[in-house]
């Protein structure tokens, strides 16, 4: 592992949290991409004396807490039927998904 | 006389009512020519079929009087199948339209199809389709660019009167660019995202890919405005931007910034210099700012992006509609992974709320420019449309060639590529951006450039 590289444990680690099943030879080309993607990125260690004091921007539209009234829009609301009707597997009325307790 | 789905929109309209010809006579003209030249282009992945369209009189009264519309198929069409170009929806059929869908059904358009894209937005080439990429109709063996590539290949082949893509950073105006047609991004948060694949949040920006600047100022008008179901969208009102197109734009200042020329191909910068100088001909007061060195934006950009899109497909699990995470494609996967990581424990400092703190040194650079001039001008693209195959191997394709559009779009700023020329027989785009809520100054220099010169009338022999 290089200095700003990732190694493959890290890869494996962060897909698992990414749940993402990845093969052997995806760990190790993502390994070697992510390494590069991240040596780019650290262009922006150049710019550290001016970060100081900046406040972080993390959207851009300017608007601040908006509301809207707590009531049901009708016409958003779908059926069982319309809600259930993308789903690969459903049961009675029911999305069936994996058991998550043991 | 033009053959019906060569048409702008603009024409189509005025022909309308003179009578000339029915919105169902272009809507078959669009659909042949999807028959006879989609074949060697791949534009789009489906369209409607012509038996299905119904009389078009009750549409006559309204904007768009039953003329055919492209959208991007990221773009949410009720009980149309809607796949983001990914393995992952291959078979969603939606429950609902997208904002943007409602308005432009309102408004009267017939969604004649839905275009290719790179897979959930991730490029700039339309390579990295999950269904097979789209080609240039100015040359087959290059790329259309992306990842609207699908919407603006479909409007510059003339399959199409008009399209509607979406940019997070150039995914409208560098496929404009390469394929030699009008993208219009606007603002952040002046069109609805509701219903729309979402790929990073805080920039995505649905907006028009036309023949004409009139005609994005015509779709802007119905595309546009606060929608209760996107809290970020502008509460804003929304002029006529067809209204003031050809109001003088002498005496306005026009930035060049020097930054936005390094590492950019001879004869595009060239191209794009003549237009800047055209520009000054129109009467427009031309002068060489400096900007941040807009690599600082790939690298702020590829953080950003590739965070949001690992929150936003996480939500992929095969349950509720789609296919499971299994048929995500490499792309995807690397860009999820990335995402996790710059998110993750330990790293989230270093990476992700650095990037933003740069974000703040981006908008504050562009709030200081805008105090000297009223738009920037530079080219959309440092190259013209590159071979099939560019984006093979290369794992930072997309951001190394938006690097000319991402501060903009990371700043949330307007901004347009208008065809202004060619290098080497490929066509070239000039970007004109804008500060915030600015669309009307971007359109109406924009229109006066474009009607002044001609290159928005030569069409590609395919």
């Amino acid at each position: 592992m290089t200095e700003n590289g990732i190694s493959k444990e890290e890869v494996k680690h962060i897909a698992d949290l990414a749940r993402l099943s990845l093969s052997e030879t995806e760990l190790s080309h993502l390994a070697d991409e992510l390494s590069e993607t991240i040596s780019h990125i650290n262009i922006l260690f150049e710019l550290n004396s001016r970060l100081e004091n900046l406040v972080e921007t993390n959207q851009v539209s300017g608007l601040e807490n908006v509301l809207r009234e707590d009531t049901v829009d009708q016409k958003r609301v779908l059926t069982q039927e319309e809600s259930l009707s993308n789903g690969k597997s459903t049961h009675d009325g029911f999305f069936v998904v994996k058991r998550i307790l043991g | 006389m033009k053959e019906l789905n060569a048409l702008t929109l603009k024409e189509a309209l005025e022909g309308l009512s003179k009578k000339e010809f029915t919105a169902k006579d272009v809507t078959k003209a669009c659909l042949l020519a999807i028959s006879l030249k989609d074949p060697k282009i791949h534009a789009f992945l489906r369209t409607i079929s012509y038996d299905i369209i119904n009389d078009t009189k009750a549409a006559e009264n309204t904007l768009l009087k039953s003329l055919p519309v492209a959208l991007k198929d990221n773009i949410l069409t009720e009980d149309f199948v809607t796949t983001a170009s990914s393995n992952v929806l291959s078979d969603y059929k939606p429950q609902y339209n997208a904002t943007i869908v409602e308005r432009l059904l309102k408004a009267g358009a017939l969604l004649e199809g839905k275009t290719n894209m790179d897979a959930w937005a991730h490029g700039s080439s339309t390579e990295t389709s999950d269904f097979g990429p789209t080609l240039n109709p100015w040359d087959t063996a290059r790329l259309p660019g992306g990842s609207s590539g699908g919407s603006a290949a479909a409007v510059s082949a003339d399959l199409c009167v008009a399209a509607i893509g979406t940019e997070t950073a150039g995914s409208i105006r560098q496929p404009a660019s390469w394929c030699g047609v009008v993208g219009f991004k606007p603002s952040y948060g002046r069109v609805s995202r509701y219903g729309i694949v979402a790929m990073a949040s805080s920039t995505d920006s649905p907006g028009p890919i036309t023949k004409t600047v009139w005609d994005a100022a015509f779709l802007l008008n119905i595309l546009a405005g606060q929608d209760h179901y996107d809290a970020t969208s502008l509460p804003n009102g929304v002029p006529d931007y067809t209204a003031n197109l050809d109001e003088s734009i002498k005496g306005l200042r026009i930035g060049v910034p020097k930054e936005y020329f390094n590492g950019v191909d001879g004869a595009v910068s060239q191209t794009v210099m003549e237009a800047v100088k055209h520009l000054e001909k129109l009467g427009c007061v031309i002068q060489e700012i400096s900007l941040l060195d807009p690599r600082y934006s790939i690298a702020v950009y590829t953080i950003i992006q590739r965070s949001e899109v690992s929150s936003n497909l996480a939500r992929y699990d095969g349950v509720r509609f789609g296919n499971g995470r299994e048929t995500f494609g490499a792309e995807a996967k690397r860009r999820i992974m990335l995402g996790t990581y710059a998110l993750s424990a330990g790293y989230y400092d270093a990476y992700y709320k650095k990037a933003e703190k740069v974000r703040t040194l981006i908008v504050e650079d562009f709030n200081r420019a805008y105090k000297e001039v009223d738009l920037i001008a530079g080219p959309v693209s440092p190259t013209t449309a590159l071979p099939v195959g560019a984006t093979k191997g290369q794992s930072m394709f997309g951001e190394l060639s938006d690097v000319l559009v991402e501060p903009s779009s990371i700043a949330g700023l307007a901004g347009i590529s208008v065809p202004c020329g060619f290098a080497k027989g490929l066509p070239v785009g000039l970007d004109l951006m804008g500060p915030k809520l600015s669309e009307e100054l971007v359109l109406r220099v924009a229109h006066q450039y474009e009607q002044s010169t001609a290159w928005h009338k030569e069409k590609p022999k395919l």
